[in-house]
């Protein structure tokens, strides 16, 4: 990927740094401090409008608006991929607004703003990895009114979401929940993990880096401190597992990471690749090889 | 002391510097008891320490009603320093206020004077911020909770009288309940709620 370095010099003048006004920022490290302190409960504030849709990740981006400088390096990934639109539309609306340094390598990064994956190559302490959340509210589906589910959450009465599990196994002899998959947070609060595939939820237990949520539409953010305790929600006789996968990643042979699926032709071939691109770059760079390179 | 001195003593860069100063008080909040310098301080009135004044300026405005305990409310100076470079709006009840400035750390009014949410809404309560000499002498305590890999041993004076059992009934409040920033010279660390403390020493 060519290095975006060039747009540092086209940093808008007009605007303040991180696009975002000084107050604004004020208010949501307000709510990012509070999230810390009470790890998966969704504090509210004052989402703004940002020059981008809802749906593109305007929760993340005023997260990491609000969080970055001058010093940090930014890394940005769409399912995965530092090469995809959202991923490369979000970098550049940074490199423009605050000018700093952006790289794909996860390990080099300070702040990672990711929709719906956790980087393969584990998270160091002092890392920050904001999440795009589309829908916060893990009961929302199953509870429309927000009255009730503030109600739940306060009386931490979450057998509703068990129930829900519970005819996942009835209807198709398994949790049939393969994103968005619902954990609780530190014993206390169930929380969305915002719909990242379920094959990440353990990288969120005990994880040294700081993970920050941002939901712009509704106007959410939370928050899991370093070395938190996450447990995705199970029962004694169907514990929570993850996906498996029948072969290995077809260009750098990597076997324990998530792979998407890619269609190749017009008559039903296809292949699996790292749906991280980073990671798969960087196994292939030092040599491995998939069987589609083999 | 001059009348207008309340005017001069702000940051050359607030944008710049409330963000550094904010990444600490993010990353002390995140990993209780560590230790983040502030470097770019305001200078505001004697009375009022250079590191409290960074917090202030970082995260108080027109929206966060402030309490300040007796010492600092009894100096006019600081009250205009205060009101000039952050705007925010002073309340006399504990219970009310969104941040709460404590200089006289020893002596403060209890924890559970102050704000401390709701069930619903945990994050409506007061966020304290203590003067504090520094965070090498005092009671040792040993911290757990989330932010700690297992424990971590921390220190900070003047520590206010009975803190470990306050700190107690605060953590047993959780999800209600306060959160700490230590403004300590030049550095802060944080004691958000959901840390356990026990005397490092038994």
């Amino acid at each position: 990927m060519t290095h975006l370095d060039a747009g540092r010099e086209e940093v808008i003048a007009t605007y303040n740094f991180a696009y975002l006004d000084e107050q604004t920022k004020r208010m949501i490290r307000r709510a990012i401090l509070k999230g810390i302190a009470v790890p998966g409960y969704q504090v509210p504030f004052a989402s703004r409008e940002m020059p981008m849709p809802y749906g593109w990740g305007t929760g993340g981006v005023q997260v990491t608006a609000a969080i970055i400088g001058p010093d940090d390096r930014l890394k940005v990934i769409d399912q995965g991929a530092d090469d995809t639109t959202n991923a490369i539309s979000i970098r550049k609306f940074f490199e423009r607004t605050t000018g700093v340094e952006t790289t794909t390598v996860t390990a080099q990064a300070s702040i990672i703003q990711t929709r719906h994956r956790i980087p393969e190559t584990p998270l160091a302490p002092g890392q920050v990895l904001v999440f795009q959340v589309p829908i916060p509210e893990p009961l929302r589906f199953l509870e429309p009114r927000e009255t009730e589910t503030r109600t739940m959450h306060a009386l931490e009465e979450y057998g509703v979401m068990h129930v829900k599990l519970y005819e996942d196994i009835a209807r198709h002899g398994h949790i049939a929940t393969t994103y968005a998959y619902p954990v609780k947070v530190e014993g206390r609060y169930v929380t969305d993990p915002s719909p990242t595939p379920k094959f990440d939820n353990p990288k969120m237990h005990r994880n040294p880096a700081l993970q920050l949520f941002g939901a712009g539409r509704e106007m959410r953010i939370y928050a899991i401190p370093p070395w938190t305790e996450v447990v995705s929600l199970d029962f004694e006789d169907h514990p929570f597992e993850v996906q498996a996968f029948e072969r290995p990643c077809a260009l750098c042979g990597a076997a324990d990471v998530f792979l998407d699926e890619v269609i190749t032709d017009d008559r039903g071939g296809r292949m699996f690749v790292c749906s991280d691109t980073d990671h798969c770059n960087t196994r292939q760079d030092q040599g491995h090889v998939g069987e589609q390179q083999g | 002391m001059a009348e207008t001195d309340f005017l001069s003593g702000g940051l050359a860069d607030p944008v710049m510097a409330g963000q550094s100063a904010f990444r600490a008080i993010m990353q002390a909040m995140a990993e209780p008891g560590t230790v983040h310098a502030v470097s770019d301080c305001p200078t505001p009135p004697g009375g009022l320490s250079r590191t409290m004044a960074a917090v202030a300026t970082t995260l108080c405005d027109a929206d966060t009603p402030i309490w300040l305990d007796p010492s600092l409310a009894g100096n006019s100076q600081v009250v205009k320093w205060l009101a000039f470079h952050t705007g925010a709006p002073v309340t006399a009840e504990s219970g009310d206020a969104m941040f709460g400035f404590v200089s006289d750390t020893a002596s403060m009014p209890t924890l559970d004077r102050f704000a401390q949410g709701t069930d619903a809404y945990p994050d409506r309560s007061t966020t304290l911020v203590l003067a504090v000499d520094g965070f090498d002498a005092g009671q040792l305590l040993s911290l757990a909770g989330p932010g700690i890999e297992s424990t971590r041993r921390f220190a900070f004076a003047p520590m206010p009288e009975t803190f470990i059992d306050q700190w107690s009934g605060n953590r047993a409040r959780f999800p209600r309940g306060v959160d700490l920033i230590l403004a300590g010279p030049a550095a802060v660390a944080c004691l958000p709620r959901s840390t356990r403390i026990t005397s490092g020493e038994d």
